[in-house]
């Protein structure tokens, strides 16, 4: 298939009111206006959103899935960074 | 061989029937492009689009069979009717041709759908007023898509101004019919349960001539204008199509799965 002017952006849909947008996939558009319709036209046809961002996908900085060990690692041995150490009591509920 | 129905006549099912046979033929042909769209995106676009009409036609239908109270019902109208029976405008049976072919034509008819609907939702007849809140937004997205699509045709590369060009000068004879109104639907105006098309033509002339003029596309120079579909004199293109259409039922009457 011939892609000459046609690039790549990235979709995020927000559900309901209150969510953050969430990344669902990608798709190809020659513009902004055209992505965002595909995007409605893809990704919206079982009443998934309320609203669409499309970004350009080279718009993106991506960390270097070879710097992995360094980013990462390092967290995976502090457990006391997670709330779990508190008794949470039963009056506050949901939380 | 399922024998052909034939259809009783009376003002309010005439029309009903010709607003549902424009949906229907227009959703087939969308439907048509299924998997040969010149992109996956643009694909599920016209795929939307053609469910758009289909359910638009479907409720039309029904609507007309309780008008009728003959005992068809939507399946015998879309399968079960011969050529001469269908009451869609020209317009919708065009063959797709090209993209920019197919976006000329789902540009006319949107932009009449949309100020159509937009007039019928206001209908004395509730079933009609119901159908054409929801058509009317659909409507509105099939106009918007498509005229996002001649301008950028249109105000493209010198292929694609070509085309679509072209398009707009095979097609444009075939917008006259969409204004037509028929005698015996005056009663239908005079109660309010239709909207006189004629009343249409200036606020869609305005609104396609801006979108054209974005497009750097040009209007021909002829206003001649082609008729017939309403009476139901159609093209060689129609009878083509309802035979892929009908094929199933007519060759296994009944059949289910």
């Amino acid at each position: 298939m011939t892609v000459q002017n046609i690039s790549l952006w990235e979709v995020f849909i927000r559900s309901r009111n209150g969510l953050a947008h969430k990344h669902v996939g990608s798709l190809h558009a020659a513009d902004a206006a055209l992505a965002l319709r595909a995007a409605r036209d893809i990704y919206t046809r079982r009443g998934e959103g309320l609203s669409i961002w499309v970004v350009p996908s080279n718009a993106i900085i991506a960390s270097d899935p070879a710097d992995k060990e360094m980013l990462f690692e390092p967290a995976m041995s502090k457990i006391y960074r997670h709330p779990t150490f508190y008794d949470v009591p039963d009056e506050v509920g949901h939380m | 061989m399922a024998t052909a129905i034939c259809i009783q006549n009376s003002a309010l099912f005439m029309y009903v029937l010709g607003r549902a046979d424009d949906a229907l033929i227009l959703g087939h042909r969308l439907s048509e492009w299924c998997g040969h769209a010149p992109m996956m995106e643009e694909d599920m676009a016209l795929a939307n689009m053609g469910l758009d009409l289909i359910g638009q036609a479907r409720e039309l239908y029904t609507y007309a069979a309780e008008v009728e109270g003959a005992g068809n019902d939507e399946d015998k109208f879309a399968y079960l009717r011969d050529v001469q029976h269908y009451r869609n405008v020209l317009l919708v049976e065009r063959p797709n041709g090209d993209f920019a072919q197919t976006m000329m034509r789902q540009f006319f008819y949107s932009a009449f759908a949309d100020c159509y609907w937009r007039a019928m939702m206001s209908s004395t007849d509730p079933t009609l007023a119901a159908i054409a809140a929801k058509s009317e937004k659909e409507s509105a997205y099939h106009l918007r898509h498509s005229s996002e699509w001649i301008i950028r045709l249109g105000d493209g590369t010198d292929e694609s101004h070509r085309r679509a060009q072209s398009a707009l000068n095979d097609l444009w004879p075939f917008t006259g019919e969409l204004f037509q109104a028929n005698p015996e639907d005056d009663a239908l105006f005079a109660g309010r349960i239709a909207v006189d098309p004629r009343g249409l033509l200036q606020p869609w002339t305005e609104n396609v001539t801006a979108i054209l003029r974005s497009a750097r596309l040009t209007l021909p120079q002829s206003q001649w204008m082609q008729k017939g579909g309403r009476s139901g004199q159609h093209s060689e293109h129609l009878g083509h199509l309802l035979s892929e259409l009908q094929s199933l039922q007519r060759t296994y009457p009944n059949a289910t799965w």
